[in-house]
């Protein structure tokens, strides 16, 4: 990867000067680092809000019966829980991450296009109100799951629209974000950068653009589709005009395919970021890593109608999906396997960073497998709808994506504060969310294998010993995140100061400039050998 | 910030991403409460409206005095080159969803039906259709009347611009005024048969998945025309005002590549809504 010769940096004179203070620093902000502050701060508070609706859905399946929450509210709770964590928590955490660190690594002055920047970070705020505030009108929150599969969300209420007009406009934040990561990652590369000497972090989110230019599009005509339908009279997803209800789950997955590796592929590049640095080694088989992602995310579009195997289609048609589904897990592999061979024979550390990375390689694994049992056609048809489903994507969801962007955060915290964070704060945060994640979401393949359905907030009695144990590792999961805001909030407010390149196995531009990165940096390209 | 063009322009602190996003706050929620008949939901969505189009002309006239300022260097210029190709790419990809949809309900889901004995017996399943519930008998639109019309004017408008850019490059400033003039008449022209073909249509956008493909479709792509109309419109009194030379002026081919994306989307839908 890349190595730096300039010897000085323009940061030092431009400190903070000639941008407003308090409120306004934030509203009118063209600045890549506060923008990725922004955004890292809503999601993190997403995510609590998400994760206390998951609360509530572990609450009531701890028992048998009906105890806590009316089936209605449970249906709300799982929808908006969904929707929060996918739109809400994850994809604005890894934006801000793009933000933050891509014009770090490629040695630009800031995003291509910073005002267009902010406004995709200000559109997540009517989306989010539009959101929290639906739990609030007649009917409730929308509560036909967060796929909104017609007929059922045709016939929700205000909030059903309420959820469809802020994927709307959460849509338009991530094209337009897209566009200036990739015009970012195209144009503003630093002199000697090539694009295969780029971090494996900036690669994955420039293919994570791509994916996300190409799927949003299609989210907003499925939508746009179900408005129609709701409201003004059309029939594209009604047998009785001519239409068909399974045509908005192939457009829907379509969009919703690519979505799942949107999620994934920038978690992938901060594991390719943080192994190397703990392992004191450099990435094992870059240029393999780079075309394994770019699989990944061409094969992304060819695998939709794997979420519909019991939905209806032709035999030749399931076959074609359950073969190219398989064959995502090729380069998948290549990564794993690329991963483990970056720590054969390097010198170990294992710093929080470091622990969060390891135990996203081998929990992300073990739900691919579980990915690899669902995509087997007959299998699938079996397990359609169980908790073997719910278990296998928080495994890629939760023990992938949501590990890893902590990892990340632990990672680049000391960039970002100037402080290092608490360590052994940090080591027990991951110990019991670990531990605590396996203990709510392993049992749920035994009770999806045994058939326990899922979205329903009752079940049979043979299922109880398996929802209590999830419930209390739900709980201890829930609470350990309360941890987390503590470490983040503590490492802002002070500790050990923290050098330029607090790592030591560290590579890349964003270590040669001081700890907390001053407010412009690479106004002056540096040059990269 | 930087007046020293050979720096990449890093735009002062802005007020107008945070009103981009209260116009769109006012418009997503006033349309959710229209569509659920709540009166406060118009108002506020022609609120949200006039101040979106109050935030195009603000911004988009920052962007203009900063070009115009000399601020943006080669690099910038390069940014919005990427930038315009793929904000086109994703209008593509909003287009291909329904096409999608048309391609499925034509091919798949109206030949299921037709198929399905028990359901619905002796429904034919066969393109155009309104469904077999949909009894009331329609005519579809005809290829070679007015569309076949529009489908000329359109494409003389791609001749008719790209001739104007010819004008811009060698410096001809009336051939410039006179393409440009031509471009935006015949778009103007072509909206008006549309509405003209809307009025006389014998069916509705409830008529079956006829009508919700044809209206999507092209009333889609009409929204693309007049937005382009608009664009162009704009590129014309910058040319009135001696914005562009024959080196630069991206903007111009920015709303040329647009009005060409425009052009052949409309040939897919000529092809395959009015046509096959």
């Amino acid at each position: 990867m890349s190595t730096t010769t300039t010897t000085h940096h323009d940061d030092h004179a431009h400190g903070d000067h000639g941008h407003p203070t308090g409120i306004m620093r934030w509203v009118t902000s063209t600045n890549h680092k506060d923008i990725g502050t922004m955004y890292l701060w809503f999601s993190l508070f997403m995510f609590m809000f998400a994760g206390a609706l998951a609360m509530g859905i572990r609450a009531e399946l701890f028992q048998p019966g009906l105890q806590l929450i009316k089936p209605e509210i449970f249906n709300q709770l799982t929808t908006m829980h969904g929707l929060i964590m996918i739109f809400g928590a994850i994809m604005p955490a890894f934006v801000g991450f793009a933000n933050w660190q891509v014009p770090l690594m490629i040695g630009a002055p800031d995003m291509a296009f910073p005002r267009l920047n902010n406004m995709s970070f200000w559109l997540m705020i009517p989306a989010a109100i539009l959101l929290l505030s639906s739990f609030f009108v007649p009917g409730g929150a929308a509560a036909g799951g967060w796929t909104m599969y017609p007929p059922l969300s045709i016939q929700g209420g205000l909030s059903t629209d309420m959820s469809i007009l802020a994927l709307h406009i959460l849509g338009v934040s991530s094209i337009v974000g897209s566009i200036n990561i990739i015009t970012t990652i195209f144009n503003m590369r630093a002199p000697g950068m090539t694009m295969m000497k780029m971090p494996m972090f900036v690669w994955t989110w420039l293919i994570t653009a791509y994916l996300l230019i190409a799927a949003m599009p299609v989210l907003a005509g499925a939508l746009t589709m179900l408005i129609t339908d709701r409201h003004f009279g059309t029939h594209f997803f009604n047998a009785a005009g001519g239409g068909d209800p399974v045509l908005f789950q192939h457009v829907f997955w379509f969009f919703g395919h690519p979505e799942v590796y949107i999620m994934i592929l920038p978690a992938f590049g901060i594991l390719s970021t943080i192994i190397p640095a703990f392992s004191r080694k450099p990435l094992f088989g870059y240029a393999s890593m780079v075309y394994a992602t770019a699989a990944i995310a061409v094969l992304s579009f060819v695998v939709w109608a794997h979420h519909m195997f019991t939905t209806g289609m032709p035999v030749a048609g399931q076959l074609f999906f359950m073969y190219s589904t398989m064959l995502i897990s090729v380069p998948t592999g290549v990564k794993v396997f690329n991963w483990v061979a970056t720590m054969w024979k390097g010198s170990l550390t294992f710093e929080t960073p470091m622990l969060f990375s390891i135990a996203v390689v081998f929990l992300f694994t073990i739900g691919g497998f579980s990915g690899l049992v669902l995509a087997i056609l007959p299998v699938d048809i079996q397990l359609q709808d169980t908790y073997y489903v719910v278990a296998h994507f928080h495994y890629v969801l939760f023990s992938g994506a949501a590990m890893a962007i902590m990892g990340g955060v632990y990672y680049w915290l000391p960039k970002w504060t100037g402080h290092m964070y608490d360590e052994k704060l940090g080591k027990v945060h991951f110990w019991i969310t670990t531990i605590a994640f396996n203990v709510t979401f392993f049992p749920m393949h035994f009770t999806g294998l045994a058939g326990m359905p899922r979205r329903i907030p009752d079940y049979s009695q043979q299922f109880a010993e398996f929802n209590m144990i999830s419930s209390y590792g739900a709980f201890a999961l829930g609470l350990s995140q309360i941890l987390f805001i503590y470490i983040v909030v503590k490492c802002i407010k002070g500790g050990e100061k923290a050098g330029a390149k607090p790592w030591d196995g560290a590579e890349g531009l964003e270590w040669t400039v001081p700890s907390p990165a001053p407010f412009h940096t690479f106004e002056t390209p540096p040059v990269v050998k | 910030m930087s007046e020293n063009t050979k720096n990449y322009y890093v735009p002062a602190p802005s007020f107008w991403p945070f009103i981009a996003s209260t116009a769109l706050f006012l418009m997503a929620g006033g349309f959710a409460m229209m569509l659920n008949k709540i009166a406060t939901g118009k108002p506020l969505m022609i609120a949200g409206a006039l101040i979106f189009a109050y935030l195009l002309f603000g911004w988009f006239s920052e962007v203009i005095r900063e070009s115009v300022g000399g601020l943006l260097n080669k690099q910038v210029d390069k940014s919005f080159r990427w930038g315009m190709g793929w904000f086109i790419y994703s209008e593509v990809m909003f287009f291909a969803a329904f096409f999608g949809a048309l391609f499925y309900i034509r091919n798949v889901s109206l030949p299921w039906l037709g198929d399905a004995e028990l359901l619905w017996p002796g429904f034919a399943g066969t393109w155009p259709s309104a469904g077999p519930a949909i009894k009331e008998a329609f005519t579809p639109m005809a290829a070679w009347g007015l569309p076949a019309i529009n489908t000329l004017l359109l494409l003389t408008s791609g001749v008719t611009l790209t001739w104007a850019h010819w004008g811009l490059m060698k410096n001809k400033r009336n051939q410039l005024i006179i393409g440009l003039v031509l471009t935006i008449a015949l778009g103007v022209i072509f909206l008006f048969l549309q509405a003209m073909e809307y009025h006389e249509a014998e069916f509705t956008i409830k008529t079956g998945v006829y009508g919700a493909t044809f209206f999507l479709l092209t009333g889609f792509h009409g929204l693309h025309v007049t937005m382009g109309a608009i664009m162009l419109t704009i590129i014309l009194l910058r040319v009135l005002k001696g914005h562009f030379d024959s080196h630069n002026h991206f903007a111009f081919e920015a709303v040329a590549w647009y009005w060409h994306f425009v052009d052949v989307v409309w040939l897919f839908l000529f092809i395959f809504i009015y046509w096959l």
